[in-house]
């Protein structure tokens, strides 16, 4: 086997693209939602649902993927506590990645807005047009999108200290021009 | 005139004007709005959004054997569009779209009806919405149910017609938006 100290290419690639789907997707969310009616406002809707889908895509692959090509193991000098909560972060944050595109797609049939992947290809809708499904749905997606932002935080945060303060390459096994770690 | 012929004229009218009404109330069917629904779907990149609108009235006169005398007239109270979603409504009141203050009735009267073969048939007429009247065809099949009848059909309508949305939307808003109709008839 190659470098196992290291994620492979392709894990690499889904873990910032998704990433970067996160961050755009989460930002324009959060931007379109209080705009008045206009076309721009139903493009952002339109983009925003399609940044979803995509996530949503990925991120099935991306299991697919871990399933098939375990991830690194962490540095054994890491404590116990850290190494369960690195495990236990991780897998709430790939069940956000599930969760928060399939309560948009709920909400979006609920509110009686279809989606339509790159304005071509409607994704069916699960459950019928309903106010009052749609409008939990809503609440629930925009709570489950802060819980993912705090998350990230908190992922982004412990990347930064294994790298600064751990100095441990742990950093290194998800960005391919730092070191990875040594064992 | 003695008081014998007013007398017998009067009653005489009566009974003209109590036939007459009696003949109106028969060929007249009243809408049951209950029972029915006019929607208008619009649609955004391919996203259809529908609409229904709540509150409208009106009668229609039909009989498949006597096609000259069928009469369709219905008013549509253009405030009652209802998207499902609270959050656009004030918009779509505005003047941009249906002006609801201006213009708070939309109608179609027919001014002939056409059989195009079975239960098909076309009602041309005049819609009148926003200000606007424009000479329309309807399309619409006819059946009865349960002692009703129940009038359906769909058509397109354009927008920009009716300067329904300003000129910023037709980027993102497509011109046809097809208006749905099931209006069922109290009998």
């Amino acid at each position: 086997m190659r470098d196992a100290t290291r994620y492979t290419p392709v894990a690499i690639s889904l873990h910032w693209l998704i990433a970067l789907l996160i961050f755009a997707g989460w930002g324009l969310g959060l931007y379109m939602a209080d705009l008045p009616l206009s076309p721009a406002k139903l493009r952002y809707y339109s983009w925003h649902k399609w940044m979803g889908v995509t996530t949503f895509i990925l991120v099935i692959l991306r299991v697919g993927w871990l399933a098939t090509h375990p991830a690194p193991s962490l540095p054994r000098a890491m404590p116990p506590w850290q190494t369960r909560t690195a495990r236990v972060t991780h897998f709430v944050l790939y069940l956000l990645m599930f969760v928060i595109p399939l309560s948009g797609w709920l909400m979006s049939s609920a509110k009686g807005v279809p989606t339509v992947y790159f304005g071509v290809l409607p994704i069916p809708d699960l459950i019928a047009k309903d106010k009052a499904i749609g409008d939990l749905l809503a609440v629930v997606h925009r709570s489950l999108a802060y819980g993912l932002a705090a998350l990230v935080g908190l992922h982004v945060a412990a990347a930064i200290k294994h790298q600064l303060m751990d100095r441990d390459g742990v950093m290194g096994r998800m960005i391919p021009f730092l070191a990875p770690p040594r064992n | 005139m003695n008081a014998c012929v007013a007398g017998f004229l009067s009653r005489w009218s009566a009974v003209v004007l109590a036939a007459a009404t009696l003949a109106a109330v028969a060929a007249t069917s009243g809408v049951d709005a209950t029972r029915s629904r006019i929607t208008a779907t619009f649609r955004q990149m391919n996203v259809p959004v529908e609409g229904g609108f709540k509150i409208f009235r009106g009668t229609i006169d039909f009989d498949p054997g006597n096609l000259k005398a069928a009469r369709a007239r219905i008013e549509i109270d253009t405030a009652s569009f209802d998207l499902g979603a609270p959050e656009y409504e004030e918009e779509l009141h505005g003047k941009e779209w249906f002006d609801t203050p201006t213009y708070p009735k939309a109608s179609f009267v027919s001014s002939g009806v056409s059989s195009v073969g079975g239960n098909r048939f076309v009602a041309k007429g005049k819609f009148t919405l926003k200000g606007k009247t424009r000479e329309i065809k309807v399309p619409f099949t006819v059946r009865s149910e349960s002692g009703a009848r129940v009038f359906e059909g769909e058509l397109p309508v354009s927008r920009k017609a009716y300067a329904i949305g300003g000129a910023e939307w037709d980027d993102t808003l497509d011109d046809e938006v097809i208006v749905k109709f099931r209006i069922t008839t109290a009998h």
